[in-house]
């Protein structure tokens, strides 16, 4: 009988007692224990988070099909990312791997953290002591809607024609000329918000902003999406710089998320130059 | 919380973060959480079992797979229709709030650009 389960890994973090008790009770995306997979040198300090999923819904065909069942995606990305999020509870540097990365079996695994030791050392030295928190900025300025404004006292209509005509342009540029105003405004308070987030933190990474219902009941239009790498023991320096900034801005409005495990960081394998000593 | 849920923290929470409030994991925005574990987070290529995943084109792979399935649209998974690179939709001005957006977008980097500017 062929092992029917292959292994899912969430994340790279180091070998600490604190993260083995954090796994202790975690489940992983199939409901299955996840665990420590350690290295084959005993000197690494490394470890995988793995747990079993079956190949019969991981193996890539049928991973394939889920991928197109937006409620398996969605149960199993939440799942993936409380998996992750509990490792990141724990306190322990944590690489999160993209969703779905599978071996075939726990040696694969190993041999997979074995070669990239330095890669994932380097990257773990950068993350750790660091949180993501994300910034989205809304944009809800007050625009005028394109109806003539009836009832002004500027729309005199004594001529016929041409004098129509022309207080209906004078209407109609004073309009868009308000809302340039209005815009220009919300823009102006998101450059500022965006700096003083840059100040509060080490790194940053532009998401594409969102849009439609999924993004949930969203105050205006989301016009930065933006994820910050912050120092652990800042982020409420940096929540509160962050909402102050956007403080008293009509139209603008500022979420701040997180703290996230640094996904949006894990990618850049050049060590950034030391944190900034000239924060606030 | 009676039983270990799947992706659950069965444990007390140690830190304050989006993810241990037991519910609170499942109320966190899915937006949020979509754009950094299928777009972010490290790519291992190779050696993984799964061979559509181990190439720099997951995410790709994964915004049109999704793409296909209409419910995303319902659901406003779309935000590749708005990535020149995923999409030649990017391009064609659809809709007026789009161009605000665009619009509104392009102010901001002409003003990020400008801030950018050493003060004279």
């Amino acid at each position: 009988m062929t092992d029917p389960n292959l292994v899912y890994a969430y994340a790279v973090l180091r070998r600490t007692p604190e993260a083995a008790v954090a796994v202790a009770d975690l489940r992983g995306v199939a409901g299955d224990p996840v665990h420590l997979l350690e290295p084959t040198d005993p000197a690494s300090p490394l470890a995988f988070a793995v747990g079993p999923v079956p190949a019969a819904d991981y193996d890539e065909a049928p991973l394939k099909a889920h991928l197109d069942d937006l409620d398996w995606l969605e149960s199993t990305v939440r799942s993936h990312h409380a998996v992750v999020g509990a490792l990141v509870a724990c306190g322990t540097a944590v690489l999160p791997l993209r969703l779905a990365t599978v071996y075939p079996d726990e040696d694969h695994a190993r041999q997979a953290l074995d070669t990239r030791r330095a890669y994932f050392l380097s990257l773990l030295d950068r993350l750790t002591g660091h949180v993501e928190l994300g910034v989205k900025i809304y944009a809800a300025p007050d625009i005028t809607p394109p109806e003539p404004d009836t009832g002004s006292g500027q729309a005199t209509p004594t001529g016929l024609g041409v004098g129509v005509g022309r207080a209906y342009l004078a209407i109609r540029r004073r309009r868009e000329r308000r809302n340039e105003e209005a815009w220009r405004t919300v823009a102006q308070a998101a450059v500022h918000v965006t700096r003083t987030a840059g100040t509060l933190a080490v790194d940053r990474v532009a998401h594409t902003p969102q849009r439609g219902s999924l993004a949930g009941p969203a105050p205006g239009t989301n016009v930065g999406n933006d994820a910050y790498l912050v120092p652990a023991d800042r982020v409420d320096a940096f929540r509160t710089g962050v909402l102050a900034a956007a403080e008293g801005i009509p139209g603008l409005r500022v979420e701040v998320t997180g703290p996230w495990a640094p996904y949006s960081f894990a990618l850049q394998p050049e060590p950034v130059p030391g944190p900034s000593s000239s924060l606030l | 919380m009676t039983h270990p849920a799947a992706g659950g923290l069965t444990g007390p929470p140690r830190l304050p973060s989006p993810y241990d409030h037991g519910p609170g994991a499942q109320s966190a925005n899915l937006a949020d959480i979509l754009e950094r574990v299928l777009d972010k987070g490290v790519v291992i290529a190779g050696d993984i079992r799964i061979n559509l995943l181990d190439i720099e084109l997951l995410t790709i792979k994964l915004r049109l797979l999704v793409a296909s399935v209409d419910k995303a649209k319902e659901m406003g998974i779309d935000w590749w229709e708005h990535d020149p690179s995923l999409s030649s939709r990017a391009a064609r001005p659809e809709r007026s709030l789009a161009d605000e957006n665009e619009r509104l977008r392009a102010e901001i980097a002409a003003l990020k650009a400008a801030d950018r500017r050493p003060e004279p």
